[in-house]
């Protein structure tokens, strides 16, 4: 299987707090991968270093083929092939949805912006909100919200998407619309990196589990193992609060 | 029938607006009453020297007014109304300054034109912006070859300018030339680049921690000393530089204020889509740091458009200088009340209109998205 992302003894700290230690992982073409753990195990931060929103300082991340390092360029490709979605969305309130889906493709790949539009009505049929086009972010739930930040990442035409806990800042009843779009993208081939709590979706798509506390992966298993046969203790006490409440 | 009328009073809304806001116990309408009485004092008063007692060109006896020697209340004992001659008399002065009489036309059309010029940047839904918006980039090309001349028309020195000219150059230019700047220090200043930011951080506050007028004296006395020599830059160049800058410090500060507002999120998500940061900057994070920065952007407009009277202790003639230099005239000096007045009205005309728009600015766009 073609390696697409692979992370090697990464280090990262916030002054001295000792976020990410020694972080190894490997990601193949069209694998989906959930990230789970207690706040402040450091899974958004190891995503975030990913597309280089946030630096390590020790280690190798390599992003098809091209190593993260302080070169403008390398980083420039990555972020072209590596779509985000965020909690909190990260809209951009003074443009309407299109003009929201189609700015990356016109000032990044320099497209010509009908092309662009075209392409991001495209993008809003798939998420199912083509209807929305020529609203304002703060005219819409947060559901379609976080699906136009979908379609928003999904116009530069990544193969490689972050989710950084996609559905936690949405009202309960919104949920499933988004996790239905992240399944819909998960059958089509995508490789996905996922932070969530939400194990059900985790059971559906997840190719691999990996559990995070303290700024280290603790685990890693088919959902399969993960969910019936955990090895760690520190996995099972997770598991039991999550899935009990 | 009258029963029916006087019914329909009371149920009339400005009747119970009326009631409800100024009568509703009887401290409101006794403060109510003395409010009237001394609005009525103050302002029959007022209506009484400015307009119905004053002579405008002709005194009581119907005589054209040439000197303050023939002003009614300099005539007859008890006229008190205000001499609106000398405002007549020097009009070309509170206007142009010392520029040529035949010239004139000139400044006139530049004056006529400025509303052209602003029109696309202050209004966005109007026909036609884009060409206004080109319009308002030659116009400093057209408003410095009728103001100075060149070919085909004489050369006015500035030390001609004076009177209004000189204020709305000075505030016109000083704005139009530090919003660039300041946008470029307020951006500097959070720059990750410490030398950058280092160099905008000593600019601006070293800037906001000196008085105009001291800018204005440095600006005069030491620029030459910074130049080569044989530039020689002229009096109201030298305070347009210091005016500039002043005005850019502190429009930085407004600015940022901006950008501070813009959630870390915006600007993670533009970076993730591959966006650089200029075009970070230019699409994501400036519409919406320039929005919110409006008011204290105007607010510093308004400020550095009556600061510029300051310029008159370096010895530039602006509004205020020609009103001064009105009273120092001996045909018209005392004249003191007609001379503030009318400056202040002058002054109140531009700052009052600058703050409409910013009011209607917060409104319009706060009714444009949520």
């Amino acid at each position: 299987m073609e390696q697409v992302i692979q992370l090697e003894k990464v280090n990262k700290w916030f002054d001295d707090f000792h976020v990410l230690k020694d972080i190894d992982l490997t990601v193949t073409k069209g694998q989906k991968i959930v990230v789970c753990g207690p706040s402040g195990s450091g899974k958004s931060t190891m995503i975030r270093c990913i597309n280089r929103l946030e630096a390590h300082q020790k280690g190798h991340i390599v992003v098809h083929g091209t190593e993260l390092t302080n070169d403008l360029k390398n980083i420039d490709i990555i972020r072209k092939n590596v779509g985000m979605v965020f909690q909190q969305f990260n809209l951009f309130p003074h443009l309407s949805v299109i003009d929201n889906i189609s700015l990356a493709p016109i000032w990044v790949k320099k497209m010509p912006k009908k092309e662009a539009e075209e392409i991001a009505m495209n993008y809003l049929e798939k998420v199912k909100i083509p209807e929305q086009a020529h609203k304002f972010p703060g005219q819409l739930s947060g559901g379609q919200q976080q699906r136009v930040a979908i379609a928003r990442s999904l116009a530069m035409n990544p193969d490689i998407m972050l989710f950084d806990e996609p559905t936690s800042a949405l009202d309960p009843e919104m949920i499933k619309e988004v996790l239905d779009v992240m399944i819909q993208l998960a059958e089509e081939g995508m490789t996905m990196l996922v932070v969530t709590h939400e194990m059900g979706f985790a059971k559906t798509v997840a190719d691999q589990m990996i559990f995070m506390d303290e700024g280290r992966i603790v685990e890693q298993a088919t959902p399969d193992e993960f969910f019936n046969n955990p090895k760690s203790d520190r996995t099972k006490l997770f598991l039991s609060q999550i899935l009990n409440h | 029938m009258s029963l029916n009328s006087l019914e329909s009073f009371t149920h009339n809304k400005y009747y119970n607006w009326v009631i409800k806001n100024l009568f509703s116990s009887w401290v409101n309408s006794l403060f109510t009453v003395i409010a009237i009485i001394f609005l009525y004092k103050i302002g029959s008063f007022f209506l009484n020297w400015a307009f119905f007692e004053a002579d405008f060109r002709n005194n009581f006896q119907g005589e054209l007014i040439t000197d303050r020697t023939f002003c009614s209340k300099n005539i007859k004992p008890g006229e008190f109304g205000a001499c609106w001659a000398i405002i007549y008399a020097r009009w070309d002065q509170f206007m142009y300054g010392f520029y040529p009489v035949e010239e004139i036309w000139r400044v006139n059309l530049t004056f006529a034109l400025l509303p052209l010029a602003l029109i696309g940047i202050l209004f966005d839904k109007i026909p036609l912006r884009k060409y206004f918006i080109y319009f308002t980039f030659i116009y400093p090309f057209i408003a410095y070859f009728m103001l100075y001349g060149g070919p085909g028309l004489n050369a006015v020195g500035t030390n001609k300018w004076g009177g209004l000219l000189v204020t709305l150059f000075l505030g016109v230019t000083g704005i139009g030339l530090a919003f660039p700047l300041s946008i470029l220090l307020a951006l500097g200043r959070r720059s990750k680049m410490p030398i950058i930011k280092s160099l905008c951080v000593v600019f601006i506050e070293f800037i906001r921690g000196v008085p105009l007028i001291t800018l204005l004296f440095t600006a005069n006395v030491m620029l030459p000393l910074f130049l080569p020599e044989g530039v020689n830059p002229d009096n109201l160049l030298r305070a347009l530089v210091a005016v500039t800058l002043f005005q850019a410090a502190y429009m930085a500060e407004a600015i940022r204020g901006g950008l501070q507002a813009i959630p870390k999120g915006h600007i993670e998500a533009a970076e993730a889509l591959g966006l650089t940061y200029w075009q970070t900057t230019r699409k994501i994070i400036l519409p919406q740091a320039l929005k919110i920065a409006i008011p204290p952007i105007v607010n510093t407009c308004i400020g550095l458009f009556k600061d510029t009277s300051l310029v008159l202790i370096i010895g530039l003639f602006d509004l205020l200088g020609i009103g001064r230099a009105a009273l120092a005239d001996m045909t018209w000096t005392k004249l003191y009340y007609e001379v503030y007045v009318f400056i202040s009205l002058v002054f109140f005309i531009f700052c009052f209109g600058m703050s409409r728009y910013s009011l209607y600015l917060e409104k319009k766009l706060k009714t444009d998205n949520s």
